[in-house]
């Protein structure tokens, strides 16, 4: 199916998959280290097991960066 | 106060641009911003700050100077190793430019000063390099309806948003420091040096802009860099009713400092605040 992630047009060999299925799909290391907004709305990290994503979700992962000194 | 003439020839090129003009040109000589941090991104902050001329400038940082810094915090030389980072700051802002007021505090951000420092200035550069520091300035930014810009640099990538009263935060986004040990930090990871070069040049644009009232803040977005596809990506972000702090029922009503040091290694320099 086709999602949206961080605004890139991306093609998921898959009907159906949760947030935390995706976020395995896509290789994401860390999971709890990563915030995830479906369709503009964040979701919270204890419904990544439950949320679904649908063909042309919108999906951002925003991942945390602690450096800067 | 007008410009006088010397100001209207180190100025010409900002004078130039019809967004800025004589208007805002002092309209940057009044602005009063403080950067926590005179690091990797504050350096670059601090330097085109200043030549803006932006009328005071405060630095925060309670570091000396390490070898191991000069890769990337340009603001300090090889004869600065071992001096405390205000001072070699203020010596370089002060001659690359007279007219900025350079105030320095030699000290840590902690919940008990944070308040304080941030009072007197209209704009926050969030230049640190730790958890801590990023979300008790956020806090404090939020309590006191101070604008900042908030940035973070790993590697070769490095993001950064502002936030204006109103605006979505970082907690809104990220609501509580990792856990411990799970995000790599430049210390362990290392990190490109133009890379927070290039996020503290953007905080000190969104600092210009801000008080030129001009262009669109990264406000409700969120810039993410990657040097090695050289991708620039804006994500738009709500306010998330979540938020612990912005949110619609705040679990934090009062400041305070989430112990998450950044890195595990000890005895580094990142293992300390600034
Ligand atoms: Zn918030």
């Amino acid at each position: 199916m086709r999602v949206i992630i961080n605004g890139k047009e991306e093609y998921i060999d898959k009907e159906r998959l949760t947030v935390s299925e995706l976020l395995k799909e896509k290789k994401v290391e860390m999971p709890e280290t990563v915030s995830v907004q479906l369709n503009s709305s964040f979701v919270r990290r204890n419904d990544f097991n439950s949320t679904f994503i649908k063909e042309n979700d919108k999906v951002d992962f925003l991942y945390f960066m602690g450096g800067g000194g | 106060m007008p410009l006088n003439e010397e100001q209207i020839e180190r100025y010409s090129r900002h004078i130039l641009l019809q967004q800025v003009g004589g208007k805002g040109q002092e309209k940057i000589l009044n602005a009063r911003i403080l950067i926590i941090g005179a690091g990797g991104l504050g350096s670059p902050a601090a330097y085109y700050l200043a030549a803006a001329g932006v009328g005071t400038l405060g630095i925060v940082d309670s570091d000396n100077v390490e070898l191991s810094n000069l890769q990337r915090q340009v603001l300090h030389f090889t004869p600065d190793v071992d001096r405390p980072k205000v001072i070699s700051a203020e010596e370089k802002l002060k001659s690359l430019n007279p007219d900025v007021t350079v105030k320095t505090y030699n000290s840590r951000v902690t919940a008990e000063n944070i308040t304080g420092l941030i009072k007197d200035y209209d704009f926050i550069i969030e230049a640190t390099d730790n958890f801590t520091a990023k979300f008790l300035i956020n806090d404090a930014c939020v309590f006191n309806g101070k604008p900042f810009s908030q940035a973070g640099v790993l590697r070769f990538m490095g993001q950064t948003m502002t936030h204006l009263p109103g605006s979505a935060c970082y907690r809104c986004v990220f609501d509580s420091p990792p856990p411990r040990g799970s995000v790599p930090t430049c210390s362990e990871a290392g990190v490109l040096g133009p890379i927070p070069g290039t996020i503290g040049c953007i905080q000190a644009t969104e600092a210009l802009k801000y008080f030129l009232g001009t262009g669109q803040l990264l406000t409700n977005r969120i810039l993410m860099m990657d040097t090695l596809s050289m991708e620039f990506t804006t994500v738009d972000i709500n306010r998330n009713p979540d938020c612990p702090i912005c949110g619609e029922n705040p679990s934090i009503l009062e400041l305070k400092e989430y112990e998450q040091p950044v890195c595990q290694v000890e005895g580094t320099e990142e293992t300390k605040q600034r």
